[in-house]
């Protein structure tokens, strides 16, 4: 049974048709790469997952329930959508980190407030409070960033926030984590520490879908790759078939193009 | 000689309307601004139609004309509203007046603000499962307080001066008080009326800069 199944999602900007016929599914466990050029709607696919933008059309299905389905206005209700959120975690490319905040706090944040909607919150407090620490702390050395709890993301570099970030969402437990372009903001010399931390998450067989320009990463660690342009799905399969065998003009063009890079 | 004791408690007494003035302006001006500002920034445009119409009308006219129309205007116009007799009238209707200038400055500083933060802020907060009040209040609240100090500090000095202006409807603040003074061939409490205002404004200058300090960790 697939965590994640998208049926048919379409999205209009005005006129401008960003996704089409867009269909696929996830296994647990499975990364997916989502590669593609600028504008050929990856991002706006990951938003989507993400309640970030509503589709138009299709549904989307986790764990076998409908959470989203353009024709059924109930499964868009804005005190359902927040709940449903969680099921996905989204890394921005450019971070988002809350700057008022340190970096143990960026991560607690979220839990906190979702630990105060608890029926057992004020009998609790203590030890719901205590666990949240030591698992924001657990995440952050996961991420090695032990030594940086107190600092505020204005003072670690580019690289350390990227890697916070990755924490945050992960502290939500998401049954997806999504990555949009994550090392896209990064100097080239701070993308590595980035990269080896979410291939540490594939090993550990977390679910994924990663949107990246960086083929080469996108290749070792994906289980399966979709090549997207203009707004469709050229070609999906896996790394050795797309990378390896491309079938669609398309697709080796656009590889032939980054190859020569 | 012993005339000017009695002149400085005069002036000091008078002062007192000034800072009073000041105090409850700003005391209903800010929460009155941040209302105006969800107002101009509403999602139902005639709301927003009408409010921004109001703030232009507000930040465009004198607030001496602003004073002059509040305290005279129900009169001249036979409302059936009238500003109490007396001091305690001019001194209400200098309140209406100021409250409401400055709250509309104050809205335009706050939409600044707030539409100064990235949208990506309020993305991370949802994507996070938090709710829209939340959000506000956690994330993005003291980063606009933070973006605000300087500008919502350079209004709070102007309205230490312009407090002066309520004389226009008999309100017998410091200048005016001096002005007695001066009208009788004595000048030096005019000039002496500068030196409050600076010590006034000197004191909120150290506020302001240790509050953007307090707000110094962090960068938005």
């Amino acid at each position: 049974m697939p965590v994640l199944e998208v049926k048919d999602i379409e999205k209009c900007f005005g006129t401008l048709q960003v996704l089409q016929n867009i269909s696929f599914s996830l296994e647990k466990g499975e990364a997916l790469a989502i590669i593609g050029s600028s504008g050929s709607g990856k991002t706006t696919l990951l938003r989507c997952l993400n309640f970030l933008e509503r589709p138009d059309k299709g549904k989307i299905i986790v764990n076998n329930n409908v959470i989203f389905d353009a024709a059924d206005p109930a499964t868009q209700r804005e005190s359902e959508v927040r709940k449903k959120r969680l099921h996905f975690g989204l890394v921005f490319q450019n971070f988002n980190l809350f700057p008022q905040y340190t970096v143990l706090k960026n991560v607690t944040l979220a839990l906190e407030l979702l630990a105060n909607e608890r029926p057992d919150f004020t009998q609790e407090k203590k030890a719901i409070q205590e666990e949240i620490q030591e698992r924001a702390k657990t995440l952050l050395s996961q991420v090695g960033l032990s030594d940086k709890l107190d600092f505020y993301p204005h003072m670690i570099s580019g690289g350390q926030q990227q890697r916070v970030a990755i924490a945050r969402a992960l502290a939500l437990e998401p049954d997806i984590l999504c990555f949009d372009e994550p090392t896209s903001a990064l100097d080239p010399e701070l993308t590595g520490e980035v990269l080896k931390v979410i291939r540490n998450l594939a090993e550990r067989n977390t679910t994924m879908i990663i949107v990246t320009h960086e083929m080469d990463f996108a290749r070792e660690v994906a289980d399966r790759v979709i090549f997207m342009d203009e707004g469709v799905i050229v070609e999906q399969g896996s790394p050795q078939e797309v990378f390896g065998n491309p079938k669609e003009e398309r697709t080796k063009q656009f590889l032939t193009r980054y190859n020569k890079d | 000689m012993n005339e000017i004791p009695v002149i400085i408690s005069r002036l000091s007494e008078s002062f007192l309307l000034n800072c009073k003035l000041f105090a409850i302006t700003l005391l209903f001006s800010l929460p009155l601004g941040l209302v105006i500002t969800f107002g101009s920034m509403s999602r139902f445009y005639p709301l927003r139609w009408l409010v921004r119409t109001f703030v232009w009308i507000i930040r465009g006219t004198p607030l001496m004309l602003q004073l002059i129309v509040i305290y005279f205007g129900p009169g001249l116009m036979n409302m059936a509203f009238s500003w109490p007799g007396g001091t305690s009238g001019r001194f209400v209707a200098a309140n209406v007046a100021f409250i409401i200038n400055y709250a509309c400055y104050f809205s335009e500083i706050f939409r600044g603000g707030i539409e100064s933060i990235p949208q990506g802020q309020y993305e991370a907060g949802q994507v996070l499962g938090m709710t829209k009040k939340q959000i506000f209040f956690k994330v993005i609240l003291l980063q606009v307080i933070k973006r605000i100090v300087p500008p919502v500090g350079n209004e709070v000095i102007t309205l230490v001066k312009d407090t002066s202006l309520a004389r226009i409807i008999s309100n017998k603040e410091i200048i005016m008080m001096a002005g007695e003074y001066s009208n009788k061939g004595l000048i030096w409490p005019l000039f002496a009326t500068g030196i409050y205002f600076l010590v006034f404004v000197g004191v909120l200058t150290i506020l302001l800069d240790w509050l953007e300090k307090r707000l110094d960790y962090f960068r938005v």
